[in-house]
């Protein structure tokens, strides 16, 4: 008996080294990319063709070249358009989503329901679709030239923002609404119940609409090409870094496009992985059992 | 039946008919519907009437100082092409401008929505003029300019808070696409590029030639769809199948360090998409990381990711795995738990692995529970514009498809890109771009309607 006991928990033993082994094995398939970024963005060589496989010394001048050497790729430039377009659109973003969210979630009207169903609709053709004309309707409003440009993408950044109520509408609707006639029957107006009863209450679906509208200006190359256009004094960092791997520049700029995809990444995986909480506390409701 | 009619009436108690407003109201209400803000001026709620007024004056400022030419212009799309002249004075050819079909067409667009928004404005002064006229019969004053501008802090919130975003989708969204979708109907392809050249309605000719299995883009176009479909069944099940095992196998009672191993797979999702598979597909090119290191390792020559079909096919599917499997680890994790535990311990008892456990419990219940996302997951891979666009830009390139716009691994997506972007084919692309919507639409009506959340929508409230 005691010899068939001890034959199991081996058994055991031997499957958990195993999982284990497997998942190291797995998160460096997983992890390696990223480490080949890093390795790369200290990186004596330029360019991208490289003839061994671990770098013989590493460096800091791709980083030093990527933040000085601005006359063709104004890296800072960049970050900077990037960082006032998205504080812009998600601040215009955000009061368009909560506002759609809310309204849908707890008012009924005639055309609540059409609503949905257009969005719903819309959803279904392929985004960068109506790219081209968008496009020249910003031309048509001669937005599509100089420092114009910013408030082209801001527009066309948070123009959408009326579909995207999926998420946040389903958290208001886990509010009960005897709240909202508790506060109407006391003379509460409507600005009252969404000013002072639901937006305190969701807190983790507020964070979560600012955080992703903050983050979509930096994950969009899309866009940004198609509007900033050939003018690289208005690029984002996007589009900037994407065409640093153009095959004219590659030769040159592949580790410091590295470096700069490391400055970039940092903040926007930290963001990333601050929201992954309060997406499942959203999607988990306000009023916990 | 008398409780449901009650509660209709008491969900939208300011909707007011129109027709009712038309039929029922003095002549002045009737009026207001031509001459908007009479009735307001007359029931002496001055700054209404007057705003109403003054915006009717704008728009019809605008029918004739614009839209009407806008209007006849969007149904010729221009008549007279640029012409060439020669100057003898300066002996230089000099372009004598002529019409635009494009503008013509945005333009005309323009005008179609104005005209929608005119016929709005003047149903809401037709209700307005009634309301205030049911007021003064009812012996009450009618609201006054502030009263009014106070309805929209309660009563009316809704029309403020939709108004903005409405307004944003509207433009940004609702009147492109429309304008998109006029283009295919239209031959504004690279030989019809304005200014230098007209462009005019050819009706559903672009769909017959995209759907024609014999023409030259037709020969492009089902290929395109047959790998699109493939790659978004394989995109979306492996995905999925695998993303289940690793969260499993990370939520084994035995596994330690399970935060840990989360993290390192949400870590690849955390970087932003042109970062790391911009990256990768420069790993993967002929001298990239991969073929040196194999070359380190084994003496191997460089194989072919991106250039042999079959290879770059394969490569972007498991690729799309590393982009995936920590998605679904992340959506799953959470559903897994739920699974009762009676059930594996039944399992248990009569003696089931771990393989038939799996196949047994796990995925019957995940598919019953999740085939809502995995849909709309399926879709996404159709229109998984990034992956393809930035890990292989469709390579490997061929002869074989329409002027070599497309390559072997592009996607209807990725290919309407192209056609727009890149070649100026705009009547193709927006045809594309119907085409996928058509497939889209009819999977989703299939499916979403079907599905617990729309149904149940109200089920909290």
């Amino acid at each position: 008996m005691e010899k068939k006991y001890r034959s199991a928990t081996t058994q055991r033993k031997v499957t958990n080294i195993l999982v284990h082994l497997f998942l190291v094995v797995l998160s460096l398939i997983w992890i390696f990319p990223i480490f080949w970024v890093v390795l790369l963005s200290f990186r004596v060589q330029k360019g991208q063709y490289i003839t061994s496989f671990l770098p013989s010394q590493l460096t800091l001048d791709n980083y030093v070249k990527l933040f000085t050497d601005t006359a063709i790729f104004n890296f800072p430039r960049w970050f900077m358009n990037t960082l006032f377009i998205s504080i812009c659109s998600c601040i215009i973003t955000t009061f368009f989503v909560l506002a759609i969210s809310y309204v849908l979630s707890r008012l009924r009207f005639k055309i609540r329901k059409p609503y949905m169903n257009i969005a719903m609709i819309l959803g279904m053709f392929p985004g960068f679709m109506s790219m081209i004309a968008i496009y020249y309707i910003l031309k048509g409003f001669s937005l599509t030239e100089g420092p114009f440009i910013y408030l082209a993408l801001i527009l066309v950044y948070s123009g959408s923002a009326g579909l995207e109520f999926y998420v946040a509408k389903g958290f208001f609707d886990t509010i009960p609404r005897a709240l909202d006639e508790a506060a109407i029957i006391d003379g509460a107006t409507k600005w009252d119940v969404f000013s002072k009863i639901i937006m305190p209450l969701s807190k983790p679906i507020v964070v979560y609409t600012i955080l992703k509208a903050f983050m979509a200006p930096w994950l969009d190359f899309i866009f940004a090409k198609v509007i900033a256009g050939a003018d690289p004094r208005y690029y984002t960092v996007a589009i900037g870094l994407y065409t640093m791997l153009n095959k004219e520049n590659i030769m040159n700029w592949y580790a410091p496009f590295a470096a700069g995809a490391v400055c970039v990444s940092i903040p926007i995986a930290i963001l990333f992985i601050y929201l992954q909480r309060f997406y499942a506390d959203g999607l988990s409701g306000a009023v916990k059992g | 039946m008398a409780k449901f009619a009650k509660k209709r009436v008491t969900e939208f108690p300011e909707v007011i008919p129109v027709t009712e407003a038309l039929r029922e109201g003095d002549i002045f209400t009737k009026l207001s519907f031509l001459i908007w803000g009479l009735g307001n001026l007359v029931r002496k709620q001055i700054v209404q009437g007057l705003l109403f007024l003054g915006l009717e004056a704008s728009f019809i400022w605008y029918f004739i100082s614009f839209g009407f030419g806008a209007l006849a212009d969007f149904i010729t799309l221009g008549t007279e092409a640029q012409t060439e002249v020669f100057n003898e004075a300066k002996q230089v050819y000099e372009y004598l401008p002529g019409d635009n079909s494009q503008l013509c067409l945005l333009y005309g667009v323009v005008t179609i929505f104005v005209a929608i928004g005119f016929f709005l404005v003047s149903r809401a002064a037709t209700r307005s003029s009634y309301i205030a006229e049911k007021a003064v019969k009812a012996g009450k004053k009618p609201l006054t300019f502030k009263q009014t501008i106070n309805e929209f802090n309660d009563r009316r919130m809704y029309q403020v808070f939709l108004a903005f975003p409405f307004g944003g989708l509207l433009l940004f969204n609702v009147m492109p696409l429309f304008f998109m979708i006029l283009m295919a109907f239209t031959n504004y392809d690279r030989n019809h590029l304005p200014p230098g050249n007209l462009f005019d309605w050819v009706g559903f000719e672009n769909f017959t030639r995209v759907l024609n299995t014999g023409s030259d883009l037709g020969r492009t176009f089902w290929p395109v769809l047959g790998w699109t479909i493939v790659w978004a069944i394989f995109a979306t099940f492996l995905n999925y199948i695998l993303g289940i095992i690793l969260a499993l196998i990370i939520n084994r009672k035995d596994t330690k360090i399970k935060g840990f191993w989360r993290f390192i797979f949400m870590l690849t999702i955390a970087v932003p998409q042109f970062v790391s598979l911009l990256v990768v597909n420069t790993m993967i090119q002929e001298h990239g990381a991969f073929n040196l290191m194999i070359k380190e390792l084994f003496g191997a020559g460089p194989l072919p990711f991106l250039t042999n079909v079959t290879w770059a096919r394969v490569t972007v599917i498991i690729i799309n795995l590393w982009v995936g499997i920590p998605y679904t680890l992340i959506s799953v994790t959470g559903i897994l738990k739920n699974i009762p535990a009676e059930l594996y311990e039944a399992a248990k008892l009569d003696g089931a692995g771990p393989v038939t456990t799996f196949f047994k419990i796990t995925m019957p219940y995940m598919m019953f529970v999740m085939t809502p996302q995995l849909i709309v997951s399926f879709m996404q891979n159709i229109n998984n514009f990034n992956v393809i666009f930035l890990l292989t830009n469709g390579a490997p390139a061929t002869d074989a498809y329409y002027r070599g716009t497309a390559g072997k691994t592009d996607l209807l997506v990725t290919w309407l890109y192209k056609l727009t972007i890149d070649n100026k084919d705009y009547n193709l692309g927006a045809v594309i771009g119907i085409l996928t919507f058509i497939l889209m639409a009819a999977m989703s009506l299939l499916t979403y309607r079907n599905s617990a959340s729309y149904k149940e929508e109200e089920g909290f409230s």
